[in-house]
Order: C-alpha cells, then sequence, then structure tokens
C-alpha cells in the first residue's frame, strides 16, 4: 500500500473518531488524532495480524499502552475486519464492548487491557522474550505516549528490553508533546527523548510521525540493529489534522460543540481528497 | 532465639515449589520463572541450572516483572513469577490487577515468604495484606498451602489450570501435615480432624498450630473440626456452611490481618448463610513488633495452648 493510499485510510479513520466522539460525548480526541497515522502504518502495511485469525500464534503484536485512545485502536480494527465498523457506533455506551479502554477478552484483535499508564512496555518485554525463547521470527509494537515515559516502570522495562537484547521489540513514542493538563515540557520535561533511549541501550529514529513515509520506513523489518530493542520517537501533533485542536492542550479530552464538529469535519473531507 | 518450632523434621515449603517447577519443567518447555533478582530467596538456582534460558530475571524491578510474565503468557509461556510476597503483592498490585486478573493472563504469582516469615526485618518485609488485595480482584484464585506436600500439589495444579493464580508461601518450616501423594482442589477445603463442638479453620503455617491445638482440645473432653482452606478465594462454602450448622461455631487462624483475609472471608459465608459465633486469630490491624515469625504468631494469640483457650472461649459464647 502506498503512502498515499494510507493518508485516505487514516483520513477516513479521523472522521470516524471524530464522529464518534461528538456522538457519544466524550472520547480522548487529541491523543487519539496524533496516534491514527501510526495506527493506521502498522496495520495496514506493517503488522501480519488476520482477523480469520486473531490469536494466531504466529501474528505480529501491537500493545497500545496509551490505552484511552482505545477509539482510534476501535475503528483501525474495524477497517481491518476484527469487529463490524456498524459496532462503533456503540462506542461508551451500556454493555457496549467498547469502552473507554480496550480489552482483549470483549475485542477481538487487542493484545492486553490497558488504561493505567506504564503497562505496555512491560508486557510487550514479555512478549518478545517468549517469541526469542519460542525461536520464532514474530514482532511486538508497542505504543506509549510521550508524557506516559514519566511512568517509572517504562524504565524498568527499557532497561530490560536492552539487557535481553530484544532487537524483536519496537517501541513507538507518540511525542506529542501535551500530557492531560499541561505541556509535558512544563510538567516534568522528558525531551530530548532519543538521548535516554541511547543511553540505556536501545537504536532510536526520529521521524516525522505524520509523514506515512516515514513511518513505514521507520517500521521496516530491514531497520534497526540485531540484538538492540528500537525505539521510534514519532513527532507528532495531539489533534493532527483540525486546525483549532492541533497542538492545543485543551483537547486532550474535549468534546466538540455542534459548529466545531461541523467546521472540524470540513477541514477532514476538504483533506481526504 | 530459637523457638520450639523451628525443629529438624520441619520443611521449608520452598524446596517443594522449587523441585515441583523443576519436574514440571522438564516436562514442559513452556514453563519459565520469572524473578526480581530473588533467585536464592526463591531457591531458583537449581532451575536456573537445568534450564538457563527460560529463568528471566528483571532485576529489582516488580513492576516491570508482572508485566514481562503478562507478555510471556501472551506468547505462549508458562510464568511462574516469584518474589518475595510483600515486593509482589505490594509493589505490582495494580499490573496484577490490569495485566492478570482483568486481562485474564496465564500468570502464576508466586509470593515467597509470605505472612511475617520475615520476622525480625519487620512491617516493611512482612505481607499480611495479600489476602484482602488479590482476594478483592476477580479472576485470580488465592491460595496458602499448609506444608511441602501441599505445596507441590498446587504448584502441580497451577502448572495445569488455564488462568492466573496466586501461591502463597513460607519460608517458615512445618511438619508433614497432608499426605505425600495429595491432590489439591481449587476451592475445597480438607477435613483434618471430625469434631463436633466447633470449627477451627486454618491455612498456611497456622494449620500445623491449629492441628496440635485441637488435639489439646481432645484432651479436655473438647472434639473440635480442623479444616485446611488452602484455598481463600474461591473459598469452599459447603465445608463452611456444614461447619456451622453441624458444630456451631467457627474459629479462624491465619497469618494475616484480620481484617480482609480468611476470617473474614469465612465470615462473609457465614453471615449470608448460617450465622453462628465466630472469633478470628490473626495480626489485630498492627504494624509487628521485633521479634522471629513463629514468636510474633504466638505473641498474636496463635500459640497452640492460645488458640485453644480461644476456641474454649469461642464455646462459652456458643450458649
Amino acid at each position: 500500500m502506498t503512502p498515499e493510499e494510507l493518508r485516505k485510510i487514516a483520513n477516513r479513520i479521523r472522521r470516524r473518531d471524530l464522529q464518534a466522539v461528538f456522538e457519544a460525548g466524550a472520547g480522548h480526541i487529541g491523543g487519539e488524532f496524533s496516534v491514527i497515522d501510526i495506527l493506521t502504518a502498522l496495520y495496514f502495511h506493517t503488522l501480519s495480524v488476520s482477523a480469520d485469525n486473531p490469536l494466531d500464534p504466529a501474528r505480529d503484536r501491537l500493545v497500545l499502552s496509551k490505552g484511552h485512545t482505545a477509539l482510534a485502536l476501535y475503528i483501525v480494527l474495524a477497517e481491518k475486519g476484527f469487529i463490524p465498523m456498524a459496532e462503533i457506533a456503540t462506542f461508551l455506551q451500556h454493555n457496549s464492548r467498547l469502552n473507554g479502554h480496550p480489552n482483549r477478552v470483549k475485542v477481538p484483535g487487542v493484545e492486553t487491557n490497558t488504561g493505567p499508564l506504564g503497562h505496555g512496555l512491560s508486557i510487550g518485554v514479555g512478549m518478545a522474550k517468549a517469541a526469542l525463547l519460542n525461536g520464532e521470527s514474530w514482532r511486538t509494537f508497542v505504543i506509549t505516549g510521550d508524557g506516559e515515559m514519566q511512568e517509572g516502570s517504562n524504565w524498568e522495562a527499557i532497561m530490560a528490553a536492552a539487557q535481553f537484547g530484544l532487537g524483536n521489540l519496537t517501541l513507538i513514542i507518540d511525542h506529542n508533546r501535551l500530557q492531560q493538563g499541561a505541556r509535558v515540557a512544563d510538567t516534568n520535561a522528558l525531551a530530548p527523548l532519543a538521548p535516554k533511549l541511547e543511553a540505556f541501550g536501545w537504536d532510536v529514529e526520529e521521524i516525522d510521525g505524520h509523514d506515512m513515509g516515514q513511518i513505514c520506513a521507520a517500521l521496516s523489518a530491514s531497520k534497526g540493529r540485531p540484538g538492540k530493542p528500537r525505539c521510534i520517537v514519532a513527532h507528532t501533533n495531539k489533534g493532527h489534522g483540525i486546525s483549532f485542536m492541533s497542538d492545543n492542550v485543551a483537547w486532550h479530552h474535549k468534546v466538540p460543540d455542534a459548529e466545531q464538529y461541523k467546521q472540524a469535519m470540513a477541514e477532514l473531507e476538504a483533506a481526504a481528497s | 532465639m530459637t523457638h520450639p518450632f523451628d525443629k529438624a523434621q520441619s520443611h521449608d515449603c520452598r524446596d517443594a515449589f522449587t523441585q515441583t517447577l523443576e519436574q514440571l519443567g522438564a516436562a514442559n518447555p513452556d514453563i519459565v520463572a520469572v524473578c526480581n533478582d530473588s533467585v536464592g530467596s526463591s531457591k531458583l538456582a537449581g532451575f536456573r541450572d537445568r534450564f538457563p534460558e527460560r529463568l528471566i530475571n528483571v532485576g529489582i524491578a516488580e513492576q516491570n516483572m508482572v508485566g514481562v510474565g503478562a507478555g510471556l503468557a501472551n506468547g505462549g509461556k508458562i510464568p511462574f513469577v516469584c518474589a518475595a510476597a510483600p515486593f509482589l503483592t505490594g509493589r505490582a498490585l495494580e499490573q496484577i490487577k490490569a495485566d492478570v486478573a482483568y486481562s485474564e493472563t496465564n500468570v502464576k504469582l508466586v509470593g515467597i515468604s509470605s505472612g511475617m516469615a520475615y520476622g525480625e526485618l519487620g512491617p516493611t518485609h512482612h505481607s499480611i495484606e495479600d489476602f484482602a488485595w488479590i482476594r478483592a480482584l476477580p479472576n485470580v484464585p488465592v491460595i496458602a498451602p499448609a506444608d511441602r506436600n501441599e505445596t507441590a500439589a498446587v504448584v502441580r495444579w497451577a502448572a495445569a489450570y488455564q488462568g492466573g493464580c496466586f501461591l502463597r508461601l513460607s519460608r517458615v518450616g512445618v511438619p508433614d501435615l497432608l499426605p505425600e501423594d495429595h491432590v489439591f482442589e481449587l476451592g475445597k477445603a480438607n477435613l483434618l480432624r471430625e469434631g463436633a463442638d466447633l470449627t477451627i479453620i486454618a491455612n498456611g503455617v497456622l494449620t500445623h498450630r491449629a492441628m496440635i491445638a485441637a488435639a489439646f482440645l481432645a484432651q479436655q473432653g473438647i472434639s473440635a473440626r480442623l479444616l485446611n482452606m488452602a484455598s481463600v478465594r474461591p473459598i469452599d462454602q459447603d465445608a463452611i456452611q456444614s461447619a456451622a450448622t453441624e458444630t456451631g461455631a467457627i474459629l479462624t487462624c491465619e497469618e494475616h490481618t484480620i481484617f480482609g483475609g480468611l476470617g473474614s472471608a469465612v465470615a462473609e459465608v457465614v453471615v449470608d448463610n448460617c450465622p453462628v459465633p465466630m472469633t478470628r486469630l490473626g495480626v489485630p490491624g498492627v504494624f509487628a513488633h521485633t521479634a522471629s515469625a513463629n514468636t510474633l504468631l504466638d505473641d498474636f494469640g496463635m500459640s497452640p495452648e492460645a488458640i485453644a483457650k480461644s476456641a474454649k472461649d469461642l464455646l462459652a459464647r456458643k450458649g
């Protein structure tokens, strides 16, 4: 699939996400719009996964550690046929299996139940270690937010991944520079992330997290160095694709009103073709 | 100071755990051990020597340890995640909740040196809250075996069971109480002594003490039923209801705070179904003073003599 085709899919996912947040009256639209391009590239370009056999032992694993952006994952999984697209309309509704954070028991394609931050990377370390022990070639990908890297458990996992030589593990940090209530830099500044990961023995690449060509190239199995875990620092914008949401801390989990919804949808439709 | 129970005929259940794990590991290459630098205290050196690539030591990082266990389970492994019980359950409680219980992963949590096994090291190293913490979570059976034979049986059961569980092991020696070929059944108590006047329910290292207490009571003409209740969740509701209706009083003994542990679990069944007088022995909601594990149990009213005394006091309340 070409970068242009991927871009069109990501635009379609953003429109469905915007509609679902508007209709549900809740969601984490800012972080969803920063990670949608990465998720689209993973599921439509990189990952070997199949809705026909969601628990295939040989599948690649994707852990969305920033579980509050579950809606984006649900829509991607629907686009891939894991769940019906019509079900997205039930997001957050009474008894829907699509709650605010993903559940592997209820939703096929979800690998682990995330929500509390700082859990996914440790699970990814265990997955990658299992693949090595089994002598299998499937790969493990973990997506964290940049604010999430403030959780100390991530750094426990970063040390272990290097110690275990997990060349089959890729961490993608959705570096949108904003956390729930403020800029990361004004809260507990972590940037620059790359030298910190390098100091822990990781292979690191920085990319534009909204450039499909760069994302796909960075995710390629030919990238990286043998025996080293790989980190992609993806520079992104929260609310990317909507002028008044982009890089605006107010849109962490704000819901657009009718006028804002109309304008946002018009901007996405204009960018669709 | 040496306690009378620190005797040669007693056995450290950790040895039964690791010997059984090695046997299972030899038969099933998917069995792995995960630890937090605790190769020595978890007695995993033998496992490491036999299966070096399957001993996954994450260093002193309990949150990561449990998450790694969940990931290994996702990759088809059967991880036994071993650490001192206070750090496994306290430090990594949210990982146990989200990554094991809620995610329904096949992770075997093995809390070593639980209760007050670390004695003089003090309350930071005591694990007398773990029944309450883990019992509050769905999907994770909580099991405290009483001796080396039950420990071996529980480890064999855990390896075959599809799902997470918490095995609460001690390092305080106890003599053999159950037969060598004992088979563990989840949610089933073992009747160790029949009796009609009251029932004593215990698990872990307290079962040994309760057994001696029941013998003391017999010498005084009191017939005490003794149930070994390794499975704290799910708990054997039938055995508890029978005990209440047939003996009319229940005394519980546990190496745990009386808030939320075995006694509370038994009381929940009793109150809901068959109210009878109860006494719950355990740590009375305090941080322990300095003493060895066995001396602390004595000090908190759980010497065999004191258990027998509590039983007699309880009988007086039967009316």
